[in-house]
């Protein structure tokens, strides 16, 4: 809408922000790096929560007839677990990287909308604020997160409340966030780079962002039903009424199970771009596992019943969904032996990013495995509401989706900070987490197959769960010592981390042709795209024989000819870049306070809703930069 | 590099530059006008007509408000003269919200 | 160059080269749109699950009435009509048309919400409000959503018509006109469903 503006000084009257550094510099900030890391760093201080939660329930748990939580402070912290570790953590981390990556993946300067990509982090930190006031307001949700209906909407006190409109504010800013990632994706590649040609990472995120665009909405309309019945008595799950729970559950998990390939696709990307770095070998099948990632998103829409089995649906559609997810396995087993193929005969470099794939596929085929047997539905009566079901899905999402998130976190730590984390303490962190996973959540296939239920504050004497119980609080304590591992490695390489120079790991996309860190602007020229693995291939030819080998130093080998004059290349100087604001953070202010407002004080609507409608009118007529 | 070259090879028909078909004028907006407001009409004829089984009506209404539908779509909004990807886009979430939404109002009548 | 192709032209040259050939502003807007289907999907299929599940009450063949609805449904097809001829306008260049075309838009949306109040104040005088039973708690926030959509569509027409009266809103900036027009339009698709599906379509144990 604003045309190129010329270079003027950044100087405004209050309202433009100028400095570089500093505080402000980070909250008016719509860097797309810089909001990646405030993404990052928010994401991992609420992981350190919900780990805190985990070993509150499981330290609760490693007895029979503890008392160290009431029923009711373990339904809190049970609930405010599930929904901090889903809502606030994977899929923040994730957007970590989307947000970080995705531009410079794709050889871009930033993503389309840069002010909306700040309005969505914003969005996010206050919508986790405010779930997480609901402990000092008089308690956490406690329904679970999932909510079922009709206890939902009985449950006194605050607590669903803030369930139901935390998760519409959290809602509101993936949305956001979806709708900007996309379009950067489908409009911004740099020349050359057609679909595909892109990175794996790229293509599961362009899946994810699908599949957050048309799934939260779904959620959202339930999360209006609960609110409205809770706070204006409304109809829709009060079943002497004729309310029926049953819409809940589908509206629901019609949600819940896109958003399971959500939490995971972007761990599945991550693996697929560092399983071919530290193996020396390109991605085996890239069309194929793009085309699965394309499929399992696809498919998942088709599944969403398999949550509901014992409902009472009847046998035609336990029958038709029973089929339906048998079928979604299939595409996550082809990316598996493609995960596996492309370190077959590779010249394999075992560095903490890598073990922390091989991790993923590993522990994800146990959890894919046990997903599978719940396919087959008297099987998943027995299993469905026991621990059989907390096993797998801890193993796929923290076995699964955390290690590959760590992987990324290792791989990419250069690119972030110009600094390689440690590799000593890295493989400390590594062997812990994956001792202390299995010994955490493996056990729970046998508790829940014993018959111990799910959802239980505690369990009495003399069942026969004591044991593996009691091996997987020390599995769970295992996690957290390995946790603290890591926090010891980020300290230390902050004060005295070996610089990582441009290419520490000699890899393969174009994220790695900038310098690290990244200067603000990306790249000083946009780059000419002319192959998948662009950057491995402007550093290696195939002689003769087949063998890979460097390109001579002063060869071009079809790299950027400058001359050539497209983009916006610039050569790095007065590159123009989206200016900051405080429009975001200021808009991103509204909704907290509107629907504290529902709670407290009609005031407190009017001046949220003030501040929004402010906000975005402030937005509207501000340009994009100056 | 032309134009081209920053376009990828799955993109629509549509070129960035003067390869648009034409946008309707006018008078091609007025007579869409006409027809929705005679199939609207149509419709609340159809809804007073006795005679008519519930089963064709429910049908025949549902194909009117198709129409309609696809009448403000496609010329309104301009689909029918922009690319396919707009349209792939909206499509997809129509059919995605229609499928799976007929399938959960089926599983409540097929217990 | 006075077509609209030709306006269309100088608004791309303005904009850099995107891999789509489509603006950033229009797939982000129709990607919105598309998502919204699932929005007004869920609304709808709760209300076809609940109309016919009345406890106790009004159902929906006690209250509706079609002819009223028809002529404001009508109206905010009309509306349509009023809105593409504003975006055709600024795509000529016509700055003052298009400020009538839009306030001409706004006027009948306007007057949709007040059949859409009148028709509610209505029902709840006949004893239908939003906490009477399942079938008026889907239906009202069904409409109440849609309604709000509108309302939001409304405020953005009129704002138009203010930056357009300041000179914000010239021929190089249709596209901004068109992406508003998009969203009423989708708003007025939704409305065509609902039409149909709520009022029209006999429901199970309650038609007229």
């Amino acid at each position: 809408m604003t045309t190129e503006a010329l270079p003027v000084p950044r100087r405004r009257f209050l309202r433009r922000p100028i400095a570089p550094t500093g505080v402000w510099s980070w909250i008016t900030t719509v860097d797309h790096k810089r909001i990646g890391l405030l993404y990052g760093f928010t994401a991992f201080a609420f992981f350190i929560i919900g780990g805190l939660e985990a070993l509150a329930i499981r330290t609760q748990l490693a007895r029979p007839e503890n008392a160290l939580l009431t029923g009711d402070a373990y339904n809190q912290a049970f609930t405010m677990h599930g929904i901090t570790m889903i809502f606030l953590v994977v899929m923040p981390l994730s957007a970590a990287f989307f947000n970080y990556l995705l531009p410079l993946q794709i050889g871009a300067r930033d993503v389309a909308f840069p002010r909306l990509n700040a309005l969505s982090y914003w969005l996010f930190l206050f919508g986790g604020i405010y779930l997480y006031s609901s402990f000092f307001l008089g308690g956490a949700p406690d329904g679970g997160w999932f909510g079922y209906e009709p206890l939902g909407r009985q449950l006194a006190g605050h607590g669903m409340d803030y369930y139901a409109t935390g998760l519409i504010i959290l809602g509101l800013a993936s949305t956001i966030s979806a709708i900007n990632l996309l379009v950067t994706i489908l409009n911004m590649r740099a020349p050359g780079m057609t679909l595909m040609r892109m990175p794996v990472f790229t293509w599961m995120a362009l899946v994810v962002q699908f599949l957050l665009v048309f799934a939260l909405p779904v959620i959202t309309v339930a999360l209006f039903q609960v609110f409205f019945d809770r706070t204006f008595n409304t109809n829709f799950y009060n079943i002497a009424n004729g309310g029926d729970p049953l819409l809940w559950q589908h509206l629901f998990w019609l949600f819940g199970h896109p958003e399971v390939y959500i939490l995971v696709l972007p761990a599945m990307g991550i693996v697929s771009e560092v399983l071919p770095v530290f193996a020396r070998k390109p991605l085996f099948g890239y069309p194929v596992v793009v085309f699965s990632g394309i499929a399992i998103g696809f498919m998942g829409w088709g599944v969403w019943a398999h949550h509901m089995f014992a409902a009472g649906l009847g046998p035609v559609a336990n029958s038709a969904f029973a089929l339906s997810t048998m079928f979604i396995a299939v595409p996550t087993g082809v990316k598996i032996f493609n995960w596996i193929a492309t370190l077959w005969k590779g010249a394999i470099r075992f560095t903490t990013p890598l073990l922390f794939a091989v991790g993923f596929v590993g522990l994800f085929i146990i959890g894919g495995l046990s997903g599978v047997t719940h396919a087959i539905v008297p099987a998943d009566t027995q299993q469905t509401d026991t621990y059989y079901i907390v096993a797998h899905f801890h193993y796929v999402l923290f076995a699964g989706a955390i290690f590959g998130l760590f992987s990324g976190i290792y791989y990419w730590w250069p690119k972030f900070t110009g600094k390689l984390l440690n590799e000593r303490l890295g493989k400390t962190h590594f062997w812990l987490m994956f001792t202390g996973a299995n010994l955490t959540f493996g056990p729970m296939h046998i508790l829940g197959l014993q018959g111990m239920p799910r959802r239980i504050y505690t369990y009495a004497r003399g069942l026969g769960f004591d044991f593996w119980n009691l091996v997987a609080t020390i599995g769970a304590f295992t996690i957290a010592l390995s946790i603290l591992v890591f926090i010891v490695n980020v300290m230390r390489t902050r004060r005295r981390g070996e610089a990582s120079g441009q290419d520490p790991w000699d890899a393969r996309t174009l994220e790695w042709t900038t310098p690290n860190p990244t200067p603000e602007y990306n790249f000083a020229e946009i780059p000419q795209v002319h192959a998948l693995d662009e950057f491995w291939h402007r550093k290696y030819v195939e002689d003769e024989h087949g063998k890979v080998v460097p390109v001579p130093a002063g060869g071009s080998n079809g790299h950027d000819d400058p001359a050539a004059g497209h983009g916006a290349g610039h050569g790095g100087h007065g590159i123009h870049m989206p200016s900051p604001s405080y429009y975001p953070v200021m808009t991103a202010v509204g909704p907290p306070l509107i629907f504290w407002g529902f709670l407290y004080s009609p005031l407190l609507i009017v001046l949220g809703a003030f501040i929004l409608l402010s906000g975005v009118y402030g937005w509207a007529v501000e340009p994009a930069s100056e | 590099m032309s134009a081209h070259g920053s376009v990828g090879a799955e993109v629509a028909a549509v070129g960035a530059h003067g390869e648009q078909r034409p946008h309707p004028s006018v008078g091609q907006y007025v007579r869409v006008a006409i027809i929705l407001g005679v199939v609207t009409a149509g419709e609340v004829g159809l809804y007073y007509l006795q005679a008519i089984p519930d089963g064709m009506l429910i049908a025949l209404l549902v194909f009117f408000s198709a129409i309609k539908f696809s009448l403000v779509a496609l010329w309104f909004m301009h689909l029918r003269f922009d690319s396919r990807l707009l349209r792939r886009l909206f499509v997809t979430g129509i059919i995605l919200a229609g499928s799976v939404y007929a399938i959960v109002l089926a599983t409540f009548l097929l217990r | 160059m006075e077509t609209g192709i030709g306006a269309h032209e100088v608004v791309a040259a303005e904009h850099p080269p995107t891999s789509t050939g489509m603006s950033n502003t229009k797939v982000a807007m129709w990607t919105f749109l598309a998502s919204e289907c699932l929005l007004f999907g869920a609304l709808i299929s709760t209300y076809l699950l609940y109309r016919g599940r009345v406890v106790s009450g009004p159902k929906p063949g006690d209250v509706y009435d079609i002819p009223f609805t028809s002529v404001s449904s009508f109206v905010l097809l009309m509306s349509s009509l009023t809105m593409v001829l504003a975006v055709h306008a600024i795509a000529e260049g016509d700055q003052a048309k298009c400020r009538t075309w839009l306030v001409a838009t706004a006027l009948l949306g306007m007057t949709f919400i007040s059949g859409q109040v009148y028709e509610f104040t209505t029902f709840v005088h006949e004893g239908l409000a939003l906490t009477t039973n399942v079938f008026s708690t889907a239906f009202f926030v069904l409409t109440g959503f849609h309604g709000a959509h509108v309302t939001v569509g409304i405020i953005m027409l009129l704002s138009l018509f203010g930056l357009s009266l300041d000179g914000k809103i010239p021929q190089s900036r249709a596209e901004t006109v068109e992406m508003v027009g998009l969203y009423w339009h989708f708003v007025d698709v939704v409305w065509i469903v609902i039409f149909t599906l709520v009022y029209l379509i006999p429901s199970p144990g309650g038609s007229a």
